[in-house]
């Protein structure tokens, strides 16, 4: 069905950062349309969301050109779900910045810069067009380079050129998989070459791309052994910026891993079982970094690392349970996420440092942000019923029914390292006395009451979107379902691109 | 002519990875501008080169009657090489800055602790 709402929320996010630039300087301004555009972003993901939910794949293709010719938008369950995801992480963090991000930040563009990446996240994932998608990558990570650069500190600028040297890296794979793909197909359309790639005689060759496809969305979303950058980057841009990175950029790779391996290329034995040893690696090189590390920013990037692996498991047992269990992971853990570094920020501003040793006695201090972050740590180590726990059944019993015991043992590992460094983290950032003889830099108590809840509110939403997630996972299997359902019968999707 | 760009493409590929793998910073750029163009020919090459047939139907015709020139690859790279403009000056004034901070080249370097790991 055409509608051509679903592409509102980029032009939302687009027109919201161009109206920023012409109040350059201006940043009372900026952040009023930075979290009216968040907004109305947020009703209109929501009504894309509700319509799907309601209906069928929605589409929209551009200048009414036909599919397979013109580039074609797509809003099928996946694809709406993620929006909305997006939608209410990007509204958490632009409230966030109001008070998170410093002046200086907010002078040199911070506000535009931040609406172009949530521009480009919406277009990739509502996109239905390969090398469209390919752009925007493109969009999201020239933004992110600049996000990641603003302000430029000696350690940000040092994390920058890993992030980019690999970054650009994974957009050359990403690009030689198109040529190549593009080469053996004359098709560009995800839902055209759904259907010729079956038909191509060579099949090695399909395979060998597919292979171009993995390693660049590979390194995107961190997987290993393609994830050193992410560790090396993430700790250093401000907390709300590590939020939307954290939270959302490692998250559009899975989803393009999602639809490439189920709309695309059907993946055979050996790349299920490439894909099986990638996410049982990940697993555990994730859990162990994040044992060592005592920055708290640095240990939250190895469990993105670690928790990415659950996800490409569920991918790679391939099965509609798997896919279920993967898919209600991702949605748990871009709240989740996006929520832990901004957290970590709060942290900064309650005690003027990040490093656990030097930390103590929060929740003596704060006992009611402690509780409610409380609730978010709990969320992400899995307690029942909050939101981890229900995704985790799903894994373990489709890893139970394909007989895979060694990604069993990997999620065991990985789930307890998680309940490990969170309760170490819980004991000497909230329980253990401060130590006397740090200095305590509060610059949380002299900020005014609208400024403290500019700072609380975001951090709250996303708990209680977590807290929801949890408590109507009845309610979010049901959705998950459909999408599963949805990626492993791709005749829904071919039909609503190309009407047959 | 096909035979001329396959061997440029390896060469491009080859020489491109060999930067990479370099400790230079300046190489890691060089490396990542060759790979970039080496993909562009290979988009090229993969779109059937075809020599003096505009994609152009014929005054009293409705479809092709000939093999055609493919205007899509163009497109797209024309697409990439704007792209990849954009990413590289980027990344070049990116490399001058952390030249100018750390006064090295080399890569191994880039491991400042932060003040917060202190």
């Amino acid at each position: 069905m055409i509608d051509n709402q679903i592409i509102t929320t980029v032009i939302i996010h687009l027109f919201t950062a161009i109206i920023q630039l012409a109040f350059w300087r201006k940043t009372l301004t900026q952040r009023v349309l930075s979290i009216t555009g968040s907004f109305i972003a947020l009703i209109f993901s929501a009504i894309t969301f509700a319509k799907v939910l309601g209906g069928s794949t929605l589409t929209m293709t551009a200048a009414n050109w036909k599919a397979p010719f013109s580039i074609v938008f797509v809003a099928d369950m996946l694809s709406s779900t993620l929006v909305l995801l997006t939608a209410i992480a990007a509204l958490s963090v632009s409230i966030f910045s109001a008070v998170g991000v410093g002046r200086s930040r907010m002078l040199y563009g911070y506000f535009p810069i931040f609406h172009f990446l949530i521009m480009g996240l919406n277009g990739a994932f509502l996109t239905g067009d390969i090398f469209n998608l390919y752009v925007w990558f493109e969009v999201i990570i020239i933004s992110s380079f600049v996000l990641l650069t603003l302000g430029g500190r000696k350690t940000q600028l040092e994390g920058a050129v890993k992030y980019m040297a690999l970054n650009m890296l994974a957009s050359t794979f990403f690009l030689t998989g198109i040529a190549i793909l593009y080469g053996i197909t004359g098709t560009l359309n995800m839902a055209d070459l759904s259907l010729k790639i079956p038909q191509v005689q060579d099949q090695s060759i399909v395979n060998l791309t597919s292979i171009f496809f993995l390693i660049g969305f590979g390194i995107k979303s961190a997987v290993f052994p393609l994830y050193f950058w992410l560790p090396s980057s993430y700790h250093t841009p401000p907390s709300a910026v590590a939020a939307t990175f954290g939270g959302l950029l490692t998250k559009v790779g899975i989803y393009a891993l999602f639809r490439v391996f189920t709309l695309i290329f059907i993946p055979n034995d050996f790349i299920k079982a490439v894909l099986l040893v990638l996410a049982i690696m990940t697993i555990l090189t994730g859990a162990f970094g994040a044992i060592i590390k005592n920055n708290i920013r640095r240990l939250f990037s190895y469990l993105i690392i670690c928790h990415i692996g659950f996800i490409i498991g569920g991918l790679a047992l391939y099965t509609k349970v798997a896919f279920a269990g993967a898919i209600f992971y991702l949605i748990h853990d871009i709240m989740v996420k996006t929520n832990l570094f901004l957290i970590s920020g709060l942290i900064r501003q309650l005690r003027g440092t990040m490093n656990m040793p030097k930390l103590g006695g929060l929740y003596a201090g704060y006992p009611k942000i402690s509780l409610l972050i409380a609730v978010v740590l709990f969320s992400l180590v899995g307690i029942p019923p909050l939101s981890g726990f229900w995704p985790k059944i799903y894994l373990f019993q489709a890893a139970f029914t394909g007989n895979n015991y060694l990604f069993i043992a990997a999620l065991i590992i990985g789930s307890f390292v998680t309940l490990y460094v969170i309760a170490k983290l819980w004991s000497e950032v909230f329980w253990k006395e401060a130590s006397a003889e740090e200095p305590v830099k509060d610059s949380f108590q002299p900020l005014n009451i609208y400024r403290k809840t500019l700072l609380v509110l975001p951090i709250g939403i996303l708990a209680l979107t977590t807290l929801f997630i949890g408590l109507n996972a009845e309610m979010i299997i049901a959705v998950t379902d459909r999408i599963s359902e949805e990626l492993l019968d791709t005749g829904s999707y071919v039909k609503a691109v190309l009407g047959k | 002519m096909e035979l001329i760009l396959v061997f440029l493409i390896g060469v491009l590929y080859a020489a491109g990875v060999y930067l990479i793998l370099r400790r230079s910073m300046v190489r890691l750029l060089l490396g990542t501008i060759l790979l970039g163009n080496a993909t562009n020919i290979l988009i090229f090459l993969l779109g059937n080169i075809t020599k003096g047939k505009p994609p152009v139907i014929e005054a009293d015709f409705k479809v092709f009657r000939d093999i055609y020139a493919d205007p899509v690859p163009q497109a797209l790279i024309l697409t990439a090489i704007v792209i990849s403009f954009g990413l590289t000056s980027f990344a070049i004034v990116l490399l001058k800055r952390v030249y100018a901070l750390i006064n090295t080249d080399d890569l191994d370097n880039l491991n400042t602790p932060e003040e917060e790991d202190l």
